[in-house]
Parts: C-alpha cells; sequence; structure tokens
C-alpha cells in the first residue's frame, strides 16, 4: 500500500495495511444521531442581525465555488459564470470575488482563461464524477488532464461501491493516486454522503479521505439526493476538527448541493464557528458548493443596505 | 343536557396556498360593528409580507401562462364555491359592517355577481385592449396586454366583502398574482375567502392573503423590489404620499382611487386595465 504523501505520525499505524485501516475505521467512535440531528436543529435557530449579518453575506460570497455542471454547458455560459465570480454584483464594487469556479475538464481552458490572475481559482470535478464508476487508470488521466489545461483544485469523488462494500485500502489507494496526480493543485474529496447511508460511514468516509491526503472533504456531487444536510456538515466539520488536534494540520470542508438561501448559508457558518472553530472561517477551509445561492445572498446584501427587500430582476440571471 | 362552550377563533394567514401563523407569533382581537369581540386574526409583519410576494412570484408564471379560457373556468368554480358559503358570508358582512340581514344579503350577492362579472373578462381582455395596429410598411404588428407581476393589494377598509372581491378579482383575472393586506378591523369575510379560495381550484401563491395593521406592512410592500404594481384603495390617507414615493424608487405601477369608493355600482375596465403592460409585436408579412 502506497504511504500517503505527508504521513502524519501519530497515525502513521492507521495506514499501514487494510486491516489496520480497517480496525482505525471501525474504532473510532459511534455518531449519536439524535444528538447531533438536535445540536444542528439547534445552532441553526441561533439568530445573526444587522452588522454580523453583513459580513456573514460577505464571507459566504466569499467561499462560493461558482459551480456548473450540466451536460449543456457551453464556453459562453463557461465565460458568463467566469465573469459572474469576478464581480458578483456590478453596480456595487465592494461585493468580494468567489473563491473559485468549478467546472467540468473539458472547461476548464475556458473558465483557466476568463480568470487568469484575479486569484480566483480553477476547480475541476474529475475522476469519473458524478459516479466514479471507472478503472483507475481513466480516473487518473481525467485528473490529470484537468490540472494539465489549468485547475487548481480538483474535485474527485470516492468509489462508494468499494467503501460500502468494506474494501477501505481501494479507496485509500485511490485518493492517494489521485492526489499524486493533481501534483500542486488542491484536492477536495467528495464522500456523496447521501449514499453513505449511516453517520457513521460520514465519519469514517471523513477520515479515510483525510488520512489519504486530501486538502478537503466535501459532502455530495449534486447529483444524489439527499445533498448536503447540517448534521452530515457537523459529522465532517468534527473530523477536520479532531485532524487538527491530533496533526497540526488544517484541512476544509466543502459542503454542496441544496443550499440556496442564505439563512441556509448562515445556519452553516454557526456551525462552522462552534463546530469546529473561528479559524475555519475562511475560504482557504470552508467553501460551498452552489450556483444558486450567490443569487440570493446578492439580494439579501442589497436588502440589508438599500433598506428594501430586493427582487431577482437586480441579480443577473444564469 | 349542558350548554356547549363556545371556544373563540384564532386564524391564521393565507399564504402559498397553506394557512401559516404569523412569522411574528402576534394575533388580534376582531370585534364586530358594536365592538362586541368575535375572534382572534393573525397580526401579519414585513416578513410575512416577504414570504407572500415570494409565493406569489413563484404561482406567477404558471397562472399567467394558463389559457385566458382555464383561469375564466378557476374563477367561475370560485364564484360556486362562494355562492356555496353565502349564509357564512352573509352573517360575518352583517357583523362585521353592522348592516341588517337583508343589507348584508344583497352585499353578498352582489359580490358574487362581481366575481363571475370579472370571470367573464379573461379571455376578452386581449379582444378589447389589444389590437392590430395599421403600419406604414410591410409589416403585421399587434399589441397585446400582458399581466404586469405581482399586485400588493391594500383591501379597502370599509367595504369587507363586496370592495375585498372588487380589488382582488380584477387583478388575477388577467394573469397577476397578488398579496392583499385585508382591511384591519373587518378581516373575517377575508379569512373566510382565502379559505374558499383554498377549496377551489385557484394555484397555491395566486392569492396571498395577510391580516394585520396596514399601515404596518404596506410601506415595506411598496418598496419591495419584487412587487410590480400597488393598489392603494385602503391606505390610510396619512400614508398614501409615502407609498406613492417609495413605490416609485421601484417603478412600480401605482392605482390611486378616490376615498370612499362606491363598490356597489357597475365597475368599468379600470382595474383591469391598471395591471396591465402593453407588449407590441411586429411581423414581416408574407412570410
Amino acid at each position: 500500500m502506497a504511504a500517503p504523501t505527508t504521513p502524519p505520525s501519530a497515525l502513521a499505524d492507521a495506514v499501514r495495511d487494510e486491516s489496520s485501516l480497517r480496525r482505525f475505521l471501525h474504532g473510532l467512535p459511534g455518531v449519536d444521531q439524535v444528538g447531533v440531528e438536535q445540536r444542528a436543529a439547534g445552532l441553526g435557530t441561533r439568530s445573526i442581525k444587522k452588522a454580523s449579518k453583513l459580513h456573514a453575506i460577505d464571507l459566504a460570497i466569499s467561499m462560493v465555488d461558482l459551480t456548473t455542471l450540466e451536460g449543456a454547458d457551453t464556453a459562453g455560459k463557461v465565460r458568463g459564470l467566469a465573469a459572474k465570480a469576478k464581480r458578483p454584483d456590478p453596480e456595487r464594487p465592494d461585493v468580494p470575488p468567489v473563491a473559485a469556479v468549478c467546472v467540468y475538464p473539458d472547461m476548464v481552458a475556458t473558465a483557466a482563461k476568463e480568470l487568469q490572475g484575479t486569484g480566483i481559482n480553477v476547480a475541476s470535478v474529475a475522476t469519473a464524477f458524478p459516479s466514479g464508476r471507472s478503472t483507475l487508470d481513466i480516473k487518473l488521466a481525467d485528473t490529470r488532464f484537468a490540472v494539465r489545461e489549468g485547475a487548481s483544485e480538483v474535485d474527485m469523488v470516492i468509489d462508494r461501491g468499494a467503501f460500502l462494500s468494506g474494501r477501505y485500502g481501494q479507496v485509500f489507494e485511490e485518493i492517494v493516486k489521485v492526489k499524486e496526480a493533481c501534483g500542486d493543485a488542491h484536492l477536495k474529496v467528495i464522500l456523496e454522503t447521501g449514499e453513505l447511508v449511516t453517520y457513521d460511514n460520514v465519519r469514517r468516509a471523513s477520515w479515510l479521505a483525510l488520512l489519504a491526503g486530501g486538502d478537503f472533504i466535501k459532502t455530495s456531487t449534486g447529483k444524489v439526493q439527499p445533498a448536503a444536510t447540517l448534521p452530515v456538515t457537523h459529522v465532517m466539520l468534527q473530523a477536520v476538527r479532531d485532524w487538527k488536534a491530533q496533526t497540526g494540520e488544517l484541512r476544509g470542508v466543502k459542503p454542496a448541493g441544496g443550499i440556496r438561501t442564505t439563512k441556509d448559508a448562515i445556519k452553516y457558518l454557526v456551525a462552522v464557528h462552534e463546530v469546529a472553530g473561528p479559524e475555519w472561517l475562511d475560504p482557504h477551509l470552508f467553501r460551498f458548493g452552489a450556483s444558486t445561492l450567490l443569487n440570493d445572498l446578492l439580494m439579501q446584501r442589497r436588502t440589508q443596505l438599500d433598506g428594501h427587500y430586493s427582487g431577482p430582476d437586480y441579480v443577473t440571471v444564469d | 343536557m349542558s350548554d356547549r362552550l363556545t371556544v373563540a377563533k384564532t386564524y391564521k394567514l393565507y399564504i402559498g396556498g397553506k394557512f401559516p401563523r404569523s412569522e411574528s407569533g402576534r394575533s388580534y382581537p376582531v370585534a364586530d360593528a358594536k365592538g362586541t369581540f368575535l375572534a382572534n386574526a393573525a397580526q401579519g409583519s414585513r416578513k410575512d409580507a416577504r414570504d407572500a410576494v415570494a409565493a406569489a412570484r413563484k404561482a406567477f408564471d404558471a397562472w399567467s401562462g394558463a389559457t385566458a379560457y382555464n383561469r375564466g373556468q378557476v374563477l367561475y368554480r370560485v364564484a360556486e364555491v362562494l355562492e356555496g358559503r353565502r349564509e357564512q358570508f352573509i352573517s360575518e358582512v352583517a357583523t362585521s359592517e353592522g348592516v341588517p340581514a337583508k343589507k348584508a344579503q344583497s352585499l353578498v350577492d352582489t359580490a358574487i355577481d362581481r366575481w363571475v362579472w370579472y370571470a367573464g373578462w379573461t379571455d376578452k381582455i386581449a379582444a378589447v385592449l389589444g389590437s392590430s395596429n395599421p403600419v406604414a410598411g410591410p409589416y403585421f404588428s399587434f399589441s397585446t396586454p400582458e399581466p404586469t407581476g405581482v399586485v400588493a393589494v391594500l383591501a379597502p377598509q370599509q367595504s369587507s366583502l363586496l370592495g375585498l372581491v372588487s380589488v382582488i378579482a380584477p387583478v388575477i383575472a388577467s394573469g397577476n398574482t397578488c398579496v392583499v393586506i385585508t382591511s384591519q378591523d373587518r378581516p373575517l369575510p377575508a379569512i373566510t375567502l382565502s379559505e374558499v379560495l383554498a377549496t377551489s381550484d385557484v394555484p397555491g401563491g395566486v392569492v396571498n392573503i395577510i391580516t394585520g395593521r396596514t399601515a404596518e406592512i404596506a410601506p415595506w410592500l411598496a418598496s419591495h423590489a419584487d412587487v410590480n404594481a400597488l393598489d392603494l384603495t385602503g391606505a390610510p390617507d396619512s400614508l398614501r404620499a409615502d407609498l406613492e414615493r417609495a413605490a416609485a424608487g421601484t417603478v412600480k405601477r401605482v392605482l390611486r382611487t378616490k376615498p370612499n369608493e362606491d363598490f356597489t355600482a357597475t365597475p368599468d375596465m379600470s382595474r383591469l386595465r391598471a395591471y396591465l403592460e402593453t407588449k407590441t409585436v411586429w411581423h414581416p408579412m408574407g412570410v
């Protein structure tokens, strides 16, 4: 079994071979389902108002991975999205740019050209997204292609079939190889929590991805329901917090899919602050995978600043 | 045998086809014309108005896209359900407005007839307000009326049913959706109308009914950027100028009406016309 790129010493034993990996993952404490759901719902009721709300909206905008992953994507649509990423609200230059634009590998070159020199990253899904059902060679070729085209972040999917059948070694190996193929590009590992069934599995998959060297753990592809939920994000935030405690390394979390309103986004930010810590309130460590969320954030921002409700006529259609 | 206990009702709002409580959790007592307690009504807040506008916007595409014939059929069906609730409306109008039963009966009958009158207009508006324009060139040029969008309606304060029907029906007949702030002191017939709408074929969100203080909610609707028109009928006099100014900020259609409008008189097309835009299409001849 190949070693991860940066083996954290305290956890080196866990990745020695397949059986010790299994022992480690199954030795993780179980998730208290009722407890985590109750805590997520409880934190969701926290009221964020006025200046704090405005700050939260701007922070959320700067954390958005503006995403288009449709079969009908065209170069024109990607260019439009890139323009929006640079200046989300053209009438208000003080709105921060988003963190990244997320596209399919064949659109990376188009996005990279538009975003050159802006500081906005180009993220690309890879490894036979969204199902992950292909051979390792094809997954690696997919990853290398995306990176060669100019992607600075790669969103890979894990093989859920292998994970659910208990072949953790195979999943681990794949993540390690994809991470190698990424080179300098950041790797986000999509767990597709909607297919993992239990919170215990989410916790195991999170640790597996962190052990294998994923820079981010991401909830979903957005193609499977349920996508991101607050309790699942809680479990993943706990994993990165515990990872920091054990290794000193900071890893990120990205909920994606189904986050459409400012209210939802702020609930996630509250969860980040309370579960992981204020350190994670940073686009380098927390992202939203979203497309429609950005428009709602912009409308809420206008509502806060203008003193009256805004409407969809005042933001760009995409 | 014991006497039955009377339990005072606490009504709710009507937003997006559902009956939610006010987001604010408030309610207020409603009294009849003599000051006797009748029931509690929900006291809507600005956030209820915001939710109602979102529901109305969501319903707009399907309602404005339905054929005029279909809208007509839906509105006729509403009139049938109104007729079925006639006795309830008569008693509510009599107590709310403090008029004798005979007068209340005639008001309710006129209200139902008014609804039918506007229902009949649905498939005639385009023929009457649209035109084929004579142009100097080899083109056809057509003008057709189109619904303007989401209309905020401040319902009349005095006429609790006839007035209400006279302001809602023309808005939705042409394909608009609306958010209605009911008469502040006489909301009961409006609440019953929402039950009528919920049990007829009108899609949820086409009519949203909010009870509460008009002066509290109206400014938020007047300034709301996703509201396309504002009916000032039930606005307090002291607030009219401010509401118009706020509406101008987002270029709304504003319907200014004379105070103490007589709703028993047969209406003309002015209320229908107020919420329409004209779309003109040029088309080359012979293609």
